[in-house]
């Protein structure tokens, strides 16, 4: 019998762990350590963010789903890796602390024979002064969308006799996740004028990125009107026509209560008050540690600075010129411990995905790769692949293959919940990350990266809501709802 | 809701993009072009998942 551990119960480690449980079967052992006690659908959160789905609507218990699975779940953290063993033993083993499942604070060592790292991001928001000092709002997680909405009913509030200023967008210069906060804004835009309140609000978008719509991803083109046209045009027009001014190429340096400070890739620097604030933090590992058997400290040989974790990508690739599609991870295998692998936001990526892009000061002011759910769903599904053929077939099995130079993905972002009112941008980029040598110019084909806007989104968007809640609670027929 | 006209303003931000007009805006909730769409986004959507789960 074969023991694999899972750490992380998030979209990417939850598919790893449901579909490895399935195809192992008894014979092997699964085990998830993830820290919360609920599964989260979390682009759903931003509806909380606004009052429009409550807690409850995006969030399960994760215990009666693993129960019925038959997966060991064990409700902890993950603190450390020992892939060769400790004193007593060679064999490899984490170290876990649990908080929850009435064991909190205690610590225990899980051995394994294979380990999947899905932990996600920590959400950093000590990299900004003042950003984790309560002055702004996040909606990363379901409590922090159901905080951001109390906030933002305040401002509504007042918004009925004063002006109120809203700032949405990212918090540092080497954040991630534009979309979710791009969806946030369009839906405060949505929700003040349905509660009347649209005229004394001043909304207003800052960004990291150097132009809008790159989204981390370097933007994208659609075919329009005979033409490609870039996402900036799409973004800039949807911006245009809400009346929300944009600040971009901007690196938020520190946060005070009611005020953002920034510095623009321009070298200038310049200050955002505001009465209601959403800034995205930036995203770092989430600090696992690894140790050697004689205890010495080999974070370094498996996680790379930034905590994310080492696989199978050319991390050497140097400048931007030298970039190519092939740089990035195809099996997302640790390269010094062949049993251990990462995915979804839990690996290093080769490098940016965008054009790097400092200011004049020497700031680094530029997105880093998203890994959306789509990726981070399809990366998870082929690493439990691999591992369940190298329990089965022997470790010379063929290792399933899932790179994101050579994956779409789907995104919908909503304005706005109603069937009949307010609109959603649907759009499917392909491949994520561009290949200039096979789509020279663009980076991406052109039949399969395309864009719309219209209520047809919002209805994709709610039946995507059920569709993989329902998926994740492993109801029938769930292994045929792709990731 | 606005002209797009009046959302513009000369020499603005928002000067040199694309303003959606009234049709565009129209047909976006439009209910009977919206289901049409429906059916060849989830269509269009479904071959880009196809071709990424390799
Ligand atoms: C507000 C918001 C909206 C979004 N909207 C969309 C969208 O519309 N479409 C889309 O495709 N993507 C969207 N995304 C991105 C999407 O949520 C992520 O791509 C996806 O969740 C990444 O999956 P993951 O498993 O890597 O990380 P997560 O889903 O974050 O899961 C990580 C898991 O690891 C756990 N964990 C953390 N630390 C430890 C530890 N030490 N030990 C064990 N477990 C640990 C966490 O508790 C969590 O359960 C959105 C993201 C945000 C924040």
């Amino acid at each position: 019998m074969a023991r694999l551990v899972v750490m992380g119960g998030g979209v990417s480690g939850h598919t790893a762990a449901t579909f490895a449980k399935d195809w192992l079967g008894d014979e092997h052992e699964v085990v998830v350590v993830t820290p919360n006690s609920q599964w989260n659908w979390i682009p759903s959160n931003i509806w909380v963010g606004v009052g429009q789905m409550s807690k409850e609507e995006v969030v399960f218990p994760l215990a009666p789903v693993y129960e019925k699975a038959g997966i060991d779940f064990r409700q902890a953290k993950a603190v450390s890796i020992h892939p060769n063993g400790g004193e007593k033993s060679d064999k490899e083993y984490i170290t876990i602390e649990y908080t929850g499942q009435g064991k909190e604070g205690q610590t225990e060592e899980i051995t394994y024979d294979y380990l999947i790292n899905a932990t996600g991001p920590k959400l950093n928001f000590g990299a900004t002064p003042g950003l984790d000092e309560g002055h702004t709002v996040s909606v990363c997680t379901a409590d922090h969308a159901v905080h951001a909405n109390l906030e933002l009913k305040k401002v509504f509030e007042k918004a009925k006799t004063e002006k109120q200023k809203i700032l949405v967008g990212t918090g540092h210069g080497m954040c991630t996740c534009q979309g979710a906060a791009f969806e946030y804004i369009f839906n405060i835009e949505h929700e003040a004028n349905k509660a009347g309140v649209r005229d004394n609000l001043e909304i207003k978008w800052i960004s990291n990125e150097s132009f809008l719509g790159d989204f981390g991803i370097g933007g994208l083109h659609m075919k329009r009107g005979g033409y490609a046209a870039s996402s900036r045009l799409f973004a800039e027009s949807l911006y245009s026509e809400r009346g929300i001014p944009w600040i971009i190429g901007a690196h938020v340096s520190k946060v005070e209560a009611g005020k953002a400070h920034y510095e623009l890739l321009d070298g200038s620097t310049g200050e955002e008050e505001f009465d209601f604030a959403m800034l995205i933090p930036p995203f770092a590992g989430v600090g696992l540690k690894a140790y050697d058997k004689d205890g010495s400290d080999i974070t370094d040989t498996i996680f790379a600075p930034n905590g994310f974790m080492k696989v199978d990508a050319k991390y050497d690739a140097g400048a931007y010129e030298n970039w190519k599609a092939s740089d990035w991870p195809r099996t997302y295998q640790n390269p010094t411990y062949s049993n251990m692998f990462a995915c979804g936001i839990a690996f290093a990526p080769p490098h940016l995905i965008s054009k790097p892009m400092s200011s004049v000061n020497g700031t680094p002011i530029n997105p880093t790769p998203p890994r959306t759910g789509m990726p981070s769903g399809i990366i998870g599904k082929n690493v439990a692949h691999s591992v369940t053929d190298l329990i089965k077939k022997g470790p010379d099995a063929h290792l399933h293959e899932a790179s994101m130079a050579e994956m779409g993905a789907a995104c919908v972002a909503s304005a706005g919940k109603g069937l009949t009112d307010g609109t959603a941008a649907a759009l499917t980029v392909y491949p994520v990350v561009p290949d200039f040598e096979k789509y020279p110019g663009l980076g991406r084909d052109l039949d399969y990266t395309f864009g719309e806007i219209g209520l047809a989104g919002h209805w994709i968007k709610h039946i995507l809501h059920h569709l993989f809640i329902y998926k994740a609670k492993l109801k029938p027929g769930w292994t045929l709802i792709p990731e | 809701m606005q002209r797009i006209e009046e959302t513009v303003k000369p020499y603005d931000q928002n000067f040199t993009t694309m303003v959606p007009t009234g049709f565009v805006k129209f047909m976006r909730t439009c209910l009977i072009w919206q289901f049409i769409r429906f059916i060849a986004i989830n269509i269009k959507m479904i071959i880009v998942v196809r071709k990424s789960h390799g």
